[in-house]
């Protein structure tokens, strides 16, 4: 095993040597927490069918056209 | 049918109705069944033992008015003896503001759906503040009643009838690129339909004095359009009910206590759940404390697409109702266009390219998105009598959307 010195970055981390930007998906808060560090961030405003309701979420694809 | 087809079939009904105003006559021989005693009241079905405040400030108010009790206090206590029968006014072809109070002497507006053939009914707005649609019931406010029953709507009647109706779907496509949404804005429909009746007012009106007055009430009332634009959703709303499989709403009401929806698909029953609070702007004097929960059957404007669903068109009555700055009201609209079936190309807003307003609520993107119908609303105060102290925007309750979900699945078979 190498030290970590010589760690070579991941992909991960060589995602964050260039500048961040986010696609936020969700709750909105995080997409502000983001924002207020100087990252630009676009915010997909969604949510789980039903609010997660499982019962309503089945009886909706029953229900499609 | 499938759904879609059934959809397709509910938003078509809403898009070829021909609504006009084609007369004002006495609410007794407008609505068949109302007699002595009986009073239509705004929502879903109510007791007295569950009215709010201002519901109970009308009733007593309504029934004074109508010689059933010698004042106040005597009509509350008859009211509790059950000495008066309540039914929605969406039982009888009727709808009301806040309120709502429709009973046999008070003069209707009669808007005929002339693609269809019903006719939907509405009394005559009686202006802003202590009005009895909020709960006003003193003197002066039932002294303003009998001048609209003696002098302000037989006039309204003859000038209609002389002017042979007026056409409101073009009308009303005028206002939304006038800055109305036709809920809590109907500044420029009202300006429009006065414009339309004057000369006929003036024509067959005898007495100056009256006609002087009338003008000026007319004239002095923002609002007056709304209670016209009530009646010509209902009118559009009704051929709109018992499409089999079809998941368009065809009413929202509030008494004060309940919300309630009606669903195509479903008939006339009602699903209901208590009634939220409307958050907006309060008038010098008042504050949140003294407000009471969301009423009316004025939910009928947004059903069509209009009011809350319209507020891309009224960037002024975003600022009016407290729902954000001016710019804020083109994502109501957006938001409402996801919850609906279609949209009216009649019914265009100059500020989103003309695109429609969003027509045919569908209670399964209701239940999926989780995105509540926006309204836009007047506030009453909590306690009878006092009238108007606010204006504000309200989310009809989810629940109802939900029953309304089961039970149409119910209906169609699917568990």
């Amino acid at each position: 095993m190498s030290g970590s010195k010589d760690r070579k970055p991941s992909a991960n981390l060589k995602l964050l040597d260039s500048e961040v930007r986010v696609v936020n998906v969700g709750l909105v808060q995080f997409a502000g927490d983001l924002r207020d560090q100087g990252v630009k961030v676009v915010h997909v405003d969604w949510a789980p069918p039903a609010g997660g309701d499982v019962k309503l979420a089945r009886l909706l694809s029953k229900l499609e056209d | 049918m499938t759904i879609a087809n059934a959809n397709e079939t509910a938003v078509d009904r809403m898009l070829r109705g021909d609504p006009q105003l084609v007369d004002v006559i006495p609410a007794k021989e407008a609505v068949d069944g109302l007699g002595d005693r009986l009073i239509l009241h705004a929502g879903p079905p109510l007791d007295w033992a569950d009215m709010c405040g201002p519901m109970r400030g009308a009733v007593t108010g309504i029934a004074v008015f109508e010689g059933w009790a010698e004042n106040l206090e005597q009509a509350e206590e008859a009211a509790s003896k059950g000495f008066f029968e309540f039914a929605p006014n969406h039982d009888f072809d009727c709808v009301g503001p806040m309120t709502g109070m429709t009973t046999i002497s008070q003069p209707l507006m009669v808007v005929e759906n002339k693609a269809f053939g019903n006719r939907a009914y509405c009394a005559i707005n009686e202006g802003l503040g202590k009005v009895m649609r909020f709960g006003g019931n003193d003197e002066e406010v039932r002294d303003r009643l009998k001048w609209i029953r003696d002098v302000l709507g037989p006039a309204l009647g003859r000038a209609i009838r002389a002017a042979d109706g007026i056409p409101l779907k073009s009308l009303v496509g005028r206002g939304l690129t006038m800055g109305d949404e036709m809920h809590q804005r109907n500044v420029a429909c009202s300006g429009l339909i006065l414009r339309e009746l004057a000369p006929h007012l003036a024509r067959t009106t005898d007495n100056p004095g009256d006609l002087a007055d009338i003008l000026a009430f007319i004239g002095g009332n923002d609002q007056f359009f709304l209670n016209v634009a009530m009646a010509m959703g209902k009118a559009i709303m009704d051929p709109v009910r018992n499409i089999d499989k079809s998941t368009v709403v065809t009413a929202m009401a509030r008494n004060g206590t309940d919300f309630g929806i009606r669903v195509s698909g479903t008939g006339d029953r009602w699903f209901t759940a208590p009634v939220e609070m409307p958050e907006g702007l309060y008038f010098p004097g008042y504050s949140e404390k003294d407000a009471n929960p969301d009423m009316g059957d004025s939910t009928i404007i947004e059903t069509i697409g209009l009011g809350g669903f319209a507020m891309a068109a009224s960037p002024a009555v975003a600022g009016f109702v407290g729902a954000g700055p001016a710019s804020e009201a083109l994502n109501f609209t957006r938001t409402m266009a996801e919850i609906t079936v279609s949209e009216n190309p009649e019914w265009a807003i100059p500020a989103m390219d003309y695109q429609g307003v969003p027509t045919g609520i569908d209670i399964r993107r209701v239940v999926e998105t989780g995105l509540a119908p926006t309204i836009n609303t007047g506030i009453a105060h909590k306690e009878p009598g006092v009238g108007q102290v606010g204006a504000g925007v309200v989310r009809a309750p989810l629940k109802c959307f939900e029953q309304a979900l089961f039970a149409f699945a119910e209906k169609i078979g699917v568990a």
